[in-house]
């Protein structure tokens, strides 16, 4: 069981992770105390498929993914579907080369894993989103601004924590086995 | 080396002196395998559970070295090339492959797409398609679900669709690895029967790995071969595997007949044909063993008296289950049931006959649309997973969809930590059902470091840990080897003995005889048949409604003239236990 | 999350019989000609084009209820974001102002904001159901070789086919592990405290994520065996041929892309601009 990257890998994986993406980011909710907001946990999900089959992948699941749940709900509203994608390619990118698949999770790798999401984070909702609703729709820019910081906030904290924890918990389920003796 | 100047002797897959270690791995996973398989010929391969034969196949089918990273050693020939040179296409051009798990295969959104996939691949014109889809959906009978969507098909059809997107291609050689495990027995019969049709009318090679060889030899098959830890331990005609009792030596199980005949006394000769118990030669001497052997069966336990409080209730529960909009299928329909306290009872009937739901339904993950549940005499409705989780334990037929923790004993731990219980209480619970569950030495591995049967075994002490009066189990045992199923039975009976309630819900009628007293027998969503499980098998009609086959042993009572077939059974099962008794 | 939102709708309509190719044009070209203009008469013409669209497909509103009352909701509560962020934006875009109603603060109704706004509504109406005519008329199948077809990579296109194919299995497959995980006891509804709730999420996800990272395993080795990938292109078994209604509708997406472009030049900027 090795996270092989070939070409039809990628492909299958863009298709599957935008499946996970859709049914994560639309039928999965997860209320907090504030009241009418949710913890919408498809982008920690995003991030930890960046992280295993790259950049390429991360991108496309997001942006497919995205693109379906709007096809089917809210209507396309672009610039939002290209900021899941820009999400999912910055941190693609920014953990290249990683040893999670051998096991290894530490705490450097926390911290830059931390560090690229809320730098991926940062690009898709204060830059990317906005810009586009501003660019290609017209808004009033301080009211995009203002929903993309929400957006940041919320999405830099789930995604952190949540990735977090399943990168850690899915980097422990990889250890060498080699290392194991039977225990009387 | 050989020449490939192809003369119709050369075999069709030829290896030699083969070995091959996966890079992640410290040993070799085959070593020096010598095998051929010519064309025409029909090949069954059996061994335990990580005895290499899937990974066997992926030598042949190219997957190794083209997908999987390792070390190869010796030559391998594959219609007289070797894989690894050749693009992975040109090898899937003559060999065909058919996966474990024909969920994962059907790519396609229709069963006609799926079928053109490879066509679609090689950029054969959209108008020569249908054409080639008509004449390999024909060939495997399935012509008639052309439009139908993956999710609208039963395990038993998507493997017929498996099947037919390789066959589109006009391959030589199929290649099936364990195609029967999630097929119940008619249609795992009918698969075995497709394939011989193919094989004789396409002359199609068909090299077939399964671990339900009783079923793979409902037809013939031209050669066993008997893998052991990644080497070939035997490779001969069925016959001479089966007599010379290497099988059982190596934790595969036989076909029924061939283990009564032993254990009476009379073992089978090669020269027997003794595949098939309706059509092997038996001599005088083997027919009167047998009958004298089963004279000293174990009357049949006393019948369980109808008392006993009720653990389970189920009063015209119908469950309908949205498809669409708009759109429900009725998945059970007018069940009523009663589960005693401390029974172990079976749930057999087809693929789609609403076992797992009524599983489901019990455990409240599914809600029922009409009629009522109750748990222990209590009217169940509204109560919330958590509430039954805590009297009924369910064990997914799919480990992996429940354990979450990287440590066995983590996971073990984790429902226990739910329920705010002291530390000392969920050390204690935690060792016991370690021990109970003989998974004491692997208690600090990762779970990815263990076998897929050791995993049930851990999903089943995360479950067991509970407490729970009830231990629902969908189909514990599919897919794994013999020695496994044993162990793994025999620690299901001291889990029963010690007073929980068991229920089964499995495909094998065989486990069904040996441990259970009564079985509900599904179909259609309706409940057919509630009875003691040799009644239910040995009532033709009954039987070929739920789609239930009955085993060897039947036939071969029948042949040697034993009036009554349970009596055999009941003998086979007590000599078993025996033997597995001596052996501790 | 048990029954399908959305998704495809078996009733024959002359909708259904396009091929999927002319709808994906038509549905981009809404898309992208909406995304140009801002013409108060554009947008509307559009979305009274795209209602007359619904009216001839045979999908029923009833259909769609629960998506239409989603858009209805988000529509709302985004002119609800626009007016108390920017109550003076319309003013800030036309140059003149016109007081229809005295708000507290700034917040002043003005002839220009409900122009704006209604432009930014108009927007939406003109979009949304041409997006979802074309998910509810096109065969999931036809999905990806009109992707093909409009020039996506067909490995990409391929991708959101393999989507479609495995939302319904995925879907079903967190719903089972996560009441797996509630039986045991582990709760991640509002009962729980914060903190438990998001570990005992990870519980539901994990396993998810490991049965998908094997799925994609067995798929792709699946895929790769018959040959995907190979190619530098690829046939498509469903692929309806373009018949005239086809072409006309091309045209017409090439048209609806064109109308705003003109309409930049015309109006002298995105806005047409009636108050001057
Ligand atoms: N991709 C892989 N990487 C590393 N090791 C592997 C890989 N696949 C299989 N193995 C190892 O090779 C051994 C043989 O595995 P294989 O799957 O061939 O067994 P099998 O005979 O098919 O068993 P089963 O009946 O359970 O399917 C096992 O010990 C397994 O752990
Ligand atoms: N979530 C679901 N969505 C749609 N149909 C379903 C769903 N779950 C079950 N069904 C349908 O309900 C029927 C009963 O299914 P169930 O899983 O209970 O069968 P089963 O007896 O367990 O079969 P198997 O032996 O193959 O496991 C089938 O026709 C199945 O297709
Ligand atoms: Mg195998
Ligand atoms: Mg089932």
């Amino acid at each position: 069981m090795t996270v092989s990257r070939s070409p039809v890998t990628q492909v299958v994986a863009i298709g599957i992770g935008a499946a996970l993406f859709f049914v994560l980011g639309r039928f999965v909710a997860i209320p907090t105390p504030i009241p009418n907001t949710t913890i919408s946990i498809q982008y920690a999900v995003l991030a930890v498929f960046a992280v295993l089959y790259g950049p390429l992948v991360g991108a496309l699941a997001g942006l497919i993914g995205h693109i379906l749940i709007d096809a089917t709900g809210f209507g396309i509203w672009l610039s939002w579907e290209i900021s899941s994608g820009v999400f999912g390619l910055v941190v693609g990118l920014l953990l290249l080369r990683t040893a999670i698949e051998d096991g290894v999770f530490d705490r450097a790798l926390a911290l830059r894993f931390t560090a690229a999401v809320v730098i991926a984070n940062a690009l898709a909702w204060l830059v990317v989103a906005p810009l586009g609703d501003v660019l290609i729709y017209s808004e009033p820019a301080n009211k995009v601004w203002t929903q993309g910081a929400l957006a940041f906030a919320a999405n830099s904290v789930t995604a952190a924590v949540l990735g977090l924890i399943i990168l850690s918990l899915y980097a422990r389920t990889r250890t060498r086995t080699g290392s194991l003796s039977r225990e009387r | 080396m050989s020449t490939a100047a192809g003369t119709g002797e050369q075999p069709l897959i030829e290896l030699r002196g083969c070995s091959f270690q996966y890079r992640a791995q410290a040993e070799p996973t085959l070593r020096d395998i010598d095998l051929a398989v010519r064309r025409g010929e029909k090949v069954a391969i059996v061994g335990a559970s990580g005895s290499g034969k899937s990974t066997l196949l992926r030598v042949l089918n190219g997957m190794i070295p083209h997908h999987h990273r390792g070390t190869i050693t010796g030559s391998v020939r594959v219609a007289g090339h070797d894989p690894a040179e050749a693009p992975l296409v040109e090898t899937a051009r003559v060999v065909g492959t058919v996966l474990q798990d024909s969920n994962n295969q059907f790519v396609g959104l229709s069963v006609a797409e799926d079928i053109a996939f490879s066509l679609e691949n090689q950029q054969v014109p959209t108008e020569e398609m249908p054409e080639r889809i008509a004449r390999a959906a024909r060939l495997t009978g399935i012509e008639d679900r052309l439009g139908d969507s993956p999710h609208d098909l039963s395990g038993g059809q998507k493997q017929r669709v498996a099947i037919a997107g390789v066959l589109v291609d006009e391959v030589d050689v199929l290649l099936l690895d364990e195609p029967l495990a999630n097929l119940d027995p008619a249609a795992g019969r009918a698969t075995v029967e497709l394939l011989d049709d193919l094989h004789r009318e396409q002359g199609t090679t068909i090299v077939i790995v399964e671990h339900r060889l009783e079923d793979v030899l409902h037809r013939d098959v031209d050669r066993i071969v008997l893998l052991s830890e990644g080497r070939i331990v035997a490779d001969a005609p069925p016959g001479e595997v089966l007599a010379s009792g290497r099988l059982e030596a190596h934790g595969i199980r036989p076909p029924l007949h061939v283990t009564a005949l032993r254990r009476a006394g009379a073992p089978v000769t090669a020269d027997q044909r003794p595949s098939r118990a309706a059509d092997i030669d038996l001599t005088p001497a083997q027919i009167e063993a047998v009958r004298a052997w089963t004279e000293d069966a174990p009357d049949p336990a006393s019948e369980l008296s109808d008392d006993g409080d009720p653990a389970l209730e189920l009063e015209g529960v119908r469950v309908e289950i949205p498809v669409g909009p708009e759109r429900t299928t009725v998945a059970l329909d007018g069940i009523d049931a009663r589960i005693r306290c401390g029974e172990m009872l079976g749930v057999l009937g087809s693929n789609g006959a609403g076992k797992s739901t009524l599983a489901r339904v019990l455990c409240g993950f599914e809600t029922a649309t009409a009629g009522r549940v109750r748990i222990g005499g209590a009217d169940a409705t509204g109560w919330s997973l958590a509430e039954r989780g805590e009297r009924i334990g369910f064990v997914l037929q799919e480990p992996g969809q429940m354990l979450s923790q990287p440590r066995v004993l983590d996971e073990i731990a984790l429902g226990l930590r739910a329920r705010s219980l002291p530390d000392e209480e969920i050390a204690r619970r935690s060792e016991e059902v370690l021990a109970v569950c003989g998974l004491r030495p692997f208690r600090s591995w990762p779970l990815s470091a263990l076998s897929h049967g050791q995993r049930k075994r851990v999903s089943i002490a995360a479950v067991l840990a509970l407490e729970p009066e009830v231990l629902l189990l969908d189909e514990p045992t599919a897919g794994q080897d013999h020695a496994h199923y044993s162990e793994f039975m025999e620690f299901l009976r001291g889990v029963h003995r010690a007073g929980t309630t068991v229920v089964l819900i499995t495909h094998d009628m065989h486990l069904a005889l040996e441990h259970t007293r009564r079985v509900l027998v599904l179909s259609g969503g309706h409940l057919l048949a509630d009875d003691h499980p040799a009644a239910v098998l040995t009532d033709p009609e009954l039987s070929a409604r739920a789609d239930l086959v009955t085993t060897g042993l039947y036939d071969l009572a029948r042949r040697c003239g034993v009036p009554d077939p349970a009596r055999l059974v009941r003998r086979v099962i007590a000599a078993d236990r025996h033997e597995r008794e001596e052996a501790r | 999350m048990t029954s399908p939102v959305l998704g495809y709708v078996d009733r024959t309509g002359p909708l259904h019989r396009l091929s999927g190719v002319s709808k994906l044009a038509l549905a981009l070209g809404v898309v992208i000609g909406a995304m140009i203009g801002f013409d108060v008469r554009y947008l509307a013409a559009v979305s009274l084009g795209s209602l007359v669209l619904w009216g001839m497909s045979r999908v029923r509103v009833r259909d769609l209820a629960v998506v239409l009352w989603l858009v209805a909701i988000f529509a709302t509560l985004n002119n609800i974001g626009i007016f108390l962020f920017a109550p003076g934006y319309g003013t800030e875009l036309f140059g003149t102002r016109h007081v229809l109603l005295e708000g507290p603060w700034r917040w002043d109704v003005t002839a220009e904001q409900l122009f704006y706004q209604s432009a930014v509504t108009l927007k939406y109406v003109a979009v949304l159901p041409s997006v979802l005519l074309f998910v509810a008329t096109t065969r999931p199948p036809e999905f990806a070789s009109s992707l093909a077809r409009i020039g996506v990579p067909y490995r990409i296109a391929y991708a959101v086919s393999l989507a479609l194919r495995y939302i319904p299995d995925v879907q079903r497959e967190f719903r089972t592990i996560s009441q797996a995980q509630q039986a045991r006891g582990l709760d991640t509804s509002r009962a729980a405290g914060l903190r438990t709730r998001v570990r005992n999420l990870a519980s539901v996800l994990l396993p998810l994520l490991l049965g998908t990272f094997d799925r994609i395993e067995a798929v792709s080795a699946a895929m790769e065996l018959r040959g995907f990938g190979r190619g530098r292109r690829r046939t498509w078994l469903v692929r309806t041929p373009l018949r005239l209604p086809d072409l006309v509708l091309i045209s017409l997406a090439v048209l609806l892309v064109a109308v705003p472009l003109v309409l930049l030049g015309v109006n002298d900027g995105r806005f047409w601009n009636p108050f001057l």
